[in-house]
């Protein structure tokens, strides 16, 4: 075991799964020279040469749609897009295009790429370097949708991303890249898409949440526990496909549930995992589904005390909890 | 069933293959009387283009063969449309020359053709019959693309490398962009063509393609079908330039504008790209000035914004007429051969619809299935 950042786990995925097969290639922009504006493809150009480490103009839709075509023919394309804000050019290539290639052409074609992007908030990076994308694409059947929040995690959910046969949108928030450490196995591994990760044991209230606010929640559940309020915390880590067994499973053994992101709330993720609670384990709970998340407002404003505002800290979640263990 | 040959509603001329059989035959064009092409093309050598003992060129008498295909297919689909029994259909008529020259210079089987919604002759060429297109008119089981999920002439056939994902125009093009890339990377000579109309040259998806192949020199052959309309809206409104082609210089690749009812001119300027693309040395834009005899679609009433003396001007032009005329005049074709290939279309035609209409709707039971892998391929 390696102590590695976020940022560091997503380089070694890539890098690795470059190394392994010959048909992985990375395109973007300022990904060659600069290794990537957060340095995630740090070294790439010298190892793997311009060919696989390809520069990209300033323009996201061709990014998606020329690695579509490169996934349609045999390559594996990982599409980096600067900033999920830079992400919108590419959805008709991605919800459009890319998501019915499966199923528009019976299966004769897929489309095995993935579209990276950094994404979320909390970094002063205002309306247009803030936002979070995810629930735009985990409302499409024929994509799959990752949001890691540990190092462990983004580097064997990315490698298994980059190995699957589909179109894979792997968001990475920004905010956890140089914050967070974590233990990351020197050999190699990966880890299942769809699954997601019981973070802490509890019996009181589940928390479901995922990417950084896994870490503000476990923070909040430590604060509660010398009130004797005992928090389990499931980190959903796909949000599409959603794990349902594990969803309803913390559901059951708890009987009370608070989900937690940062993207705003309305027709979010959380709604859908309030409705699948609702569907199949209504008669399990103790209380109704507490959501606690991002405010309606179209994106995330600048100055410290507004965007303070906006964001979801462990304060503000412990005391969702104590509302919801009061219940 | 089988159906006539007549447009019952008469809204639109779906005649003009049948007039131009009786205009050669009323010429007395049967006879050789020049060596000469009398296409207003770009001057090609017809009697080497035509010399079949050298195979690198192209059968025209079979091309013409091909052509006539097309055009009953296309005309009897139309029919079926006007009948109630086909769903929306995208005419090519008018278009056939620019898509089996092209084809024709390409390796089928080998190279990738990213085409679009007015690609009739292209599915043809590479290798769909009939039966298999009518049935996706009919949206019926057996259709090859799609399994009749999408619209007739979309989805994919990876053996024929045709590849038709989307509805959306110029999609296509930074996809067609991604598989040259692929080919490129994986050091193949393959080439990919990537067929749009005008309509597409608009939008951002097309620039940001073409810039992006000139830059790293892919081996793919832009075809641009330009008809002059997007949809109603006339080229005048379009571009304030006179050709798409003319911008291709300005990505740093060469632009041809060849006239696209002449299947010789076609043939040599994609024959032209490819071997450029083949060789490593990049992209090329070629733009094929065609026509379209039919509104934007069986949907579209073209009277409201496209007069009928338009329409007639360019049926002057028609690509079957100008092979016919060719062919004519070198004594490649007389009436009685004429009138064999009219027959053999005709019937291919009619047992085609005769099989797709009796052919069952694809069942249910596969509703659900390739929405994302299994694991299983």
């Amino acid at each position: 075991m390696t102590i590695k950042t976020v940022l560091e786990a997503v380089h070694d995925a890539m890098q690795e799964e470059m190394r392994r097969d010959e048909t992985v290639f990375i395109m973007g922009e300022d990904i060659g020279a600069r290794g990537g504006v957060f340095l995630a493809t740090e070294g790439f150009l010298q190892e793997f040469g311009e060919d696989r480490v390809i520069d990209t103009p300033l323009a996201e839709s061709s990014i998606a749609g020329i690695a579509l075509g490169a996934a349609m023919h045999g390559m594996r394309p990982i599409a980096e897009i600067e900033f999920g804000d830079f992400i919108w050019p590419t959805i008709n290539q991605i919800v459009g295009e890319a998501a019915r290639v499966r199923y528009g052409t019976d299966g004769k074609l897929n489309a095995p790429m993935v579209l990276r992007a950094p994404h979320g908030g909390g970094v002063r990076g205002a309306l247009y370097h803030s936002q979070s994308v995810e629930a735009f694409f985990a409302h499409t059947p024929g994509l799959k949708v990752i949001t890691p929040s540990t190092p462990y995690d983004a580097k064997g959910l990315l490698k298994s991303a980059i190995r699957d046969d589909d179109p894979v949108i792997f968001l990475e928030h920004k905010r956890t890249y140089r914050l967070v450490r974590g233990e990351v196995p020197d050999e190699e591994y990966t880890l299942p898409i769809g699954k997601a990760d019981l973070k802490r044991e509890g019996s009181d209230v589940t928390i479901i949440t995922y990417g950084l606010m896994l870490h503000h929640c476990l923070e909040a559940a430590e604060a509660v526990e010398m009130d004797d309020i005992d928090v389990e915390v499931l980190d959903l880590r796909t949000v599409r496909p959603l794990d349902t067994d594990a969803i309803l499973e913390t559901t059951k053994k708890t009987g009370k549930v608070l989900i937690v992101h940062e993207d705003n709330k309305t027709l979010g993720v959380g709604a859908e995992v309030s409705a699948i609670i609702s569907e199949n384990a209504f008669e399990y709970l103790d209380g109704p589904v507490a959501r606690l998340a991002g405010p309606e407002v179209p994106a995330m404003p600048f100055s410290p005390p507004l965007e303070d505002m906006y964001m979801i800290n462990s304060a503000k979640i412990e005391n969702s909890i104590r509302q919801l263990a009061e219940y | 069933m089988i159906v006539d040959l007549v447009d019952e509603t008469g809204d639109h001329d779906n005649g003009a293959f049948e007039r131009a059989v009786r205009t050669a035959a009323e010429d007395g064009t049967t006879k050789p009387t020049t060596g000469e092409p009398t296409s207003n093309s770009q001057k090609s050598d017809l009697k080497q283009l035509a010399n079949k003992e050298n195979s690198d060129n192209p059968d025209l008498l079979s091309m013409y063969h091909r052509m006539v295909l097309c055009r009953t297919l296309d005309e009897r689909i139309w029919m079926l449309n006007r009948q109630g029994k086909a769903a929306i259909m995208a005419s090519s008529q008018g278009h056939e020359a620019g898509q089996i020259g092209s084809v024709e210079a390409l390796k089928k089987g080998y190279d990738q053709f990213y085409i679009y919604y007015r690609d009739l002759a292209v599915l043809l060429e590479l290798g769909l019959t009939p039966a298999e297109i009518i049935k996706g008119f009919v949206a019926k089981e057996g259709e090859p693309l799609s399994g009749a999920r999408q619209f007739p002439t979309h989805g994919a056939h990876p053996e024929y490398g045709i590849i038709n994902l989307s509805n959306v125009v110029a999609t296509q093009i930074p996809q067609g962009v991604g598989a040259a890339l692929s080919a490129k990377m994986k050091g193949e000579d393959r080439v990919v063509i990537v067929y749009f109309g005008d309509g597409a040259s608009s939008a951002g998806d097309c620039h940001e393609a073409m810039n992006f192949a000139a830059i790293h020199k892919l081996p793919v052959i832009f075809f641009c079908e330009n008809n002059k309309y997007a949809i109603s809206v006339p080229l005048k409104n379009q571009m304030a330039v006179d050709s798409v082609a003319s911008r291709a210089e300005s990505y740093g690749m060469p632009g041809i504008e060849v006239d696209g009812c002449d299947i010789i001119a076609v043939y040599e300027a994609t024959s032209e790209a490819a071997r450029r693309a083949r060789s490593g040395h990049g992209p090329s834009l070629i733009e094929a000035r065609v026509e379209r005899y039919l509104p934007h679609t069986s949907d579209d009433d073209d009277s409201i914004y496209r007069s009928a003396d338009e329409i007639k001007e360019a049926k002057k032009r028609d690509p079957l007429k100008m092979l016919k005329d060719l062919l004519n005049s070198s004594g490649l074709l007389n009436e009685e051969a004429e009138e064999l290939i009219n027959k053999e279309a005709l019937q291919a035609v009619n047992e085609a619809t005769d099989e797709a209409e009796n052919a069952p709707y694809p069942k249910t039971d596969n509703f659900f299935r390739h929405v994302v892998g299994d694991g299983s391929e």
